[in-house]
């Protein structure tokens, strides 16, 4: 543990890019999580602490040679045993207790707060499209997020598992193609965070990152705006974004200036989702971000 | 011809690759290819010239003799170990550069992610585990075989062909890329069309249903084959955490072997459990894949910790400390390790109450282990200590194991895992407490009996060697990496962005030479003793002052084990008799004694499956029938057969045991100041720096 504290100690004095970590918050979510880790890390040494100290000293006291009592046929001491099952249990008693509180706090399906604004997420082969209904508007690759505000993403995928997440914000959850998760999370102050998928799907995996831009209330409205005047995300173009491939690629491939597109069907997010709830098999050309998806195909 | 060879042809090899995209990510591949064709060349060749065809054949291979099917186990862990760490040590240097790049391609790192995961958990954790069990728990119960010894060489059969096929899917195609968990949909048809999923599968599934039986034989074996007044409460640790591993394999193989099939069903007959489409859902396969994968850690540590027990007793010539603690805690785990899998899921979207109930259940386990880890120090308290090879691999693990025990109870919070779930804190996490408590507890078992399957010790300055660079390399590379994780960087990339990760990553790196070097060690070490067999021989067979029956025997401990069945009235039996009287008596009459005969099936069964599998793999369906049906036909052949033992002659038995006990009662035993000497031979003297 000393070695994995100095580690560490390394680590947050020489790396100010640690920021994308959730030991350096930038929303109330991440913080609570962050704060959990120390306390739970700082009560369990309870447990961890004798063992570090003690087996270097026994293994000196009572090596062969040494001046060490021995004591061959010593294998019991009641109050020893009482000792060794009762504090890793009042440990555990007191860790469970916390660990309750903090899950159901934390849930990440509880609202932080009335009013959060409404984001769906569409994990695809290897980007993220995030639909902004209530503003309609689309943006590939970005999420960009008031700061102070509550924000509720409900995500879901049109490909394989992935797993979204803004450590700076709050932890992950898993997208899963038919099924929609949510995830709660807010942002304190402006700024450029990192997200990512965490969850292996292919090659293009470890490029699958998410530019956070968390801004002030105005920059982010005027955002919207500049949003419902670009090129609109109709049929066709959300086929194209199924295709296995990066960020950059799809934006390229789409001829678009930015991340941002103007939302047309609302019902987007509700169509993805309802894709594998038809009854009817879904061709391989028909299946986004598989080898043989043909986008043209796609009705 | 594609009805005869399937999907195969020449261009699936990496050599073919080689040549038409030479680089350094194709080169790698080739040569690791190159290195597994010239691997077995170089095999076959030195068997030939060396004329070993017929002992192998006769000694081994046919051989229904537990320990030397544990042998046989622990060679295949050997091997399969130094694929795994090279593949480890690729993947560091791999991610020491892998700042917007690096040299490997994307595919062919999730290829080695796959493998690696696959290999060091089903294929050597296992293979050792269950090796060890296979050796000491027949003398540590005064039985002369296992319950089923046939069953026990199909058990090896079936681990050994899965462990082929990993082989060949080096050579011949390309093996999984979505990690040892295969979780679907990516795994399924449509996301992964190629032979990957498919060589993962037909490796899977044999290798469980042989970890199965294997589990069965050696509950049946711990039940049924104890010798007069080994009560339950009397067996050393060792054998109670092998019956716990056992009854867990029961449970916990099958639903593994399940989910493969399933997945198999997908891919090849269109079905739809884990599809996208027609109501297949990912997430029954992560619930039965964890069923298995949450059980298969403990089934691994719990013998671990049998080996801690041993070793702590044995060289601090002291009794264990807490024996019915140790017990108790041992099935505490081993019930409550079924009731945990869910952790491995926290982030998948189910309710905070799912998430409380599993996540306590996780930290409770907490509790046993930690009881552990007191008793074992409470047994060093007060004895004599001896620091040697599995003395420092218990240091080791001491140390490591309870930073690993802290990373677990964290990980325990599904408020904590939601951020660090998927990232390098889980893998730091994972092999903390599957190096240096399994690993370590494996390389030091088998330190611990080697002399009593070979009839030598293993070299004491190069097994230290060994134990401090394992040591040493895991803290370097593994440490970084939790800190790494808590940076934010998920596991399994082949490249990154951010340019904070790179010093990290190159300690890490730096750390997977340490451990090569580790490995390297290792060998040299059982080389170096093969060589001075004849000055580390103890023939007498107790060469560390041992305390439990398997060193009441000659070493190496004859096929039959014991000459007589001991009767056994104390808990350290052997001990109890060096202290108490003369362990080294002559029986007033011997019987005869009846062993399995040398069989083939076992070995016709890994051929069979080896080929089925393959075959399955590349769509050649004459093949895989043919492989089916001779697995059928084997058990089958094998069933109609009637002479299964052969008796051994009282009279042999008599004389070996005589001339055994004559040597012994003509030697003088050594103390322990003698322990790594020439002079010790086996035979222990009461220790006169043991009164104070």
């Amino acid at each position: 543990m000393r070695r994995l504290a100095v580690v560490l100690l390394v680590v947050l004095a020489a790396h100010p890019a640690l920021a994308q970590g959730f030991l350096t918050p930038e929303g109330p979510v991440a913080a609570a999580q962050r704060e959990h880790l120390i306390r739970v890390t700082m009560v369990t040494m309870i447990a961890v602490l004798p063992v570090l100290i003690g087996v270097p000293l026994i293994l000196w006291r009572y090596r062969r040679g040494g001046r060490g009592a021995y004591r061959p046929g010593f294998d019991f001491s009641a109050p020893l045993e009482i000792a060794m099952w009762g504090v890793p249990a009042a440990i555990i008693v007191l860790l469970g207790t916390w660990l309750w509180q903090s899950t159901e706090a934390l849930d990440p399906y509880e609202p932080l707060g009335t009013d959060p604004l409404q984001v769906q997420v569409i994990g695809l082969n290897w980007k993220w499209l995030f639909l902004y209904p209530d503003q309609g508007i689309a943006s590939i690759g970005t999420l960009a997020i008031p700061a102070g505000r509550p924000v509720r993403l409900q995500l879901t995928t049109d490909t394989v598992m992935q797993s979204f997440m803004v450590p700076a914000l709050a932890g992950q959850i898993y997208a899963m193609p038919g099924m929609v998760s949510d995830l709660n999370l807010m942002a304190s102050r402006v700024g450029t965070l990192t997200g990512a998928n965490t969850q292996f799907n292919g090659t293009g995996f470890a490029g699958q990152q998410v530019d956070v831009q968390v801004m002030t209330p105005d920059d982010w409205t005027a955002w919207v705006q500049g949003g419902t005047t670009a090129p609109s995300l109709d049929a066709a173009r959300y086929a194209r974004l199924g295709v296995a491939g990066t960020t950059a690629q799809a934006l390229q491939a789409l001829s678009l200036p930015d991340s941002r597109m103007h939302l047309t069907a609302p019902g987007l997010f509700a169509s993805v989702v309802a894709r594998y709830h038809d009854g009817a098999p879904l061709a391989d050309r028909d299946q986004p971000g598989a080898p043989g998806f043909q986008p043209e195909s796609t009705p | 011809m594609s009805g005869l060879f399937g999907h195969l042809d020449w261009t699936v090899t990496p050599f073919a690759a080689a040549i038409a995209d030479p680089g350094t990510n194709t080169f790698v591949a080739a040569g690791a290819a190159g290195l597994v064709v010239l691997g077995a060349v170089a095999l076959l060749g030195f068997l030939t010239w060396f004329r070993l065809w017929g002992p192998l054949w006769r000694d081994w291979l046919t051989s229904a003799d537990h320990k030397k099917i544990g042998v046989m186990y622990c060679v295949i862990g050997i091997v399969m170990l130094a694929r795994g760490v090279a593949e480890g040590a690729v993947m560091r240097a791999h991610q020491a550069m892998a700042l917007n790049g690096g040299p490997l391609s994307a595919e062919h790192f999730a290829e080695l992610f796959s493998t690696h995961g696959t290999i060091m958990i089903l294929f050597v954790a296992a293979p050792l585990v269950i090796g060890l069990i296979n050796i000491v728990v027949p003398l540590q119960i005064g039985a002369r075989d296992m319950a089923f010894p046939v069953m026990n060489q199909v058990s090896l059969g079936l681990t050994a062909a899965g462990a082929a096929l990993l082989m060949i899917s080096l050579v011949i195609g390309r093996f999984e890329t979505g990690g040892w968990s295969a979780y679907p949909p990516y795994t399924g048809r449509v996301f992964s069309p190629g032979e990957g999923p498919d060589y993962w599968i037909w490796s899977v599934v044999p290798a469980g249903i042989g970890s199965m039986l294997s589990g069965i034989n050696f509950a049946v074996t711990i039940y049924k084959c104890r010798a007069p007044g080994m009560t339950y409460m009397r067996m050393p640790l060792f054998t109670w955490t092998a019956l716990c591993a056992a009854i867990m394999l029961v449970y916990a193989m099958p639903p593994v072997t399940v989910s493969s099939l399933m997945l198999a069903l997908d891919r090849y007959a269109g079905f739809h459990f884990f599809t996208n489409d027609l109501g297949g859902n990912m997430m029954n396969y992560a619930n039965i894949f964890w069923m298995f994968g949450h059980p298969e850690v403990y089934i691994l540590v719990l013998p671990a910790y049998g080996v801690w027990s041993e070793v702590s007793a044995t060289f601090s010539a002291k009794t264990l400390y807490g024996y019915p603690s140790l017990v108790i805690a041992t099935m505490a785990i081993a019930v409550i390790a079924f009731t945990v899998w869910l952790h491995h899921f926290f982030t998948m979207g189910q309710s905070a109450s799912v998430n409380i109930a599993f996540g306590i259940a996780t930290m409770i386990i907490a509790v046993p282990t930690g009881v552990k880890v007191y008793d074992w120090m409470a047994t060093l308290w007060r004895g004599r200590i001896r620091m040697t090879v599995p003395m420092v691999y218990l240091t080791g693990f001491f140390i490591l194991f309870v930073i690993g025990g802290l990373t677990g109870v964290i990980l325990a919070n599904p408020t904590i895992d939601y951020q660090v779930h998927n990232t390098l804190f889980l893998v730091a996490h994972f092999h903390n407490v599957l190096i240096p408590g399994v690993l370590f507890a494996m390389l030091a078992g088998i330190h611990y009996w080697f002399p009593k399957v070979f009839g030598f010790r293993l070299h004491e300055t190069w097994g230290k060697r060994a134990a401090w660079l394992w040591i040493v390399g895991f803290c370097v590379t593994f440490l970084p990496l939790y800190a790494l994780g808590l940076m934010g960087m998920p596991r399994r990339s082949s490249s990154f962005a951010d340019p904070a990760f790179v010093p990290l990553q190159l300690v890490a790196g730096a750390g997977a030479v340490i451990i090569l070097l580790a490995l390297a060690a290792t060998l040299v070490c059982y080389g170096v003793s093969i060589r001075q067999r004849g000055t580390l021989a103890v023939p007498f067979g107790d060469p560390w002052d041992g305390r439990t029956l398997e060193w009441a025997m000659p070493a190496p401990a004859p096929e039959w084990n014991f000459a007589v069945i001991p009767a056994v009235a104390a808990r350290d039996a052997f001990w109890a008799e060096k202290t108490g009287g003369d362990p080294y008596v002559a029986p007033e009459r011997y019987e005869d004694i009846e062993l399995p005969r040398p069989t083939a099936l076992g070995l016709v069964i890994c051929v069979a499956t080896t080929a089925a599998g393959f075959a399955l793999t590349w769509h050649i369906w004459w093949l895989a029938l043919s492989g089916l049906v001779g697995i059928g036909l084997a058990v089958m052949v094998r069933a109609f057969a009637t002479q299964t033992t052969r008796v051994l002659p009282a009279a042999e038995v008599a004389v070996h045991h005589g001339r055994w006990l004559e040597a012994v009662h003509t030697a003088r035993g050594i103390t322990r100041d003698a322990e790594d000497s020439p002079a010790n031979r086996g035979l222990a003297a009461p220790d006169t720096e043991v009164t104070p």
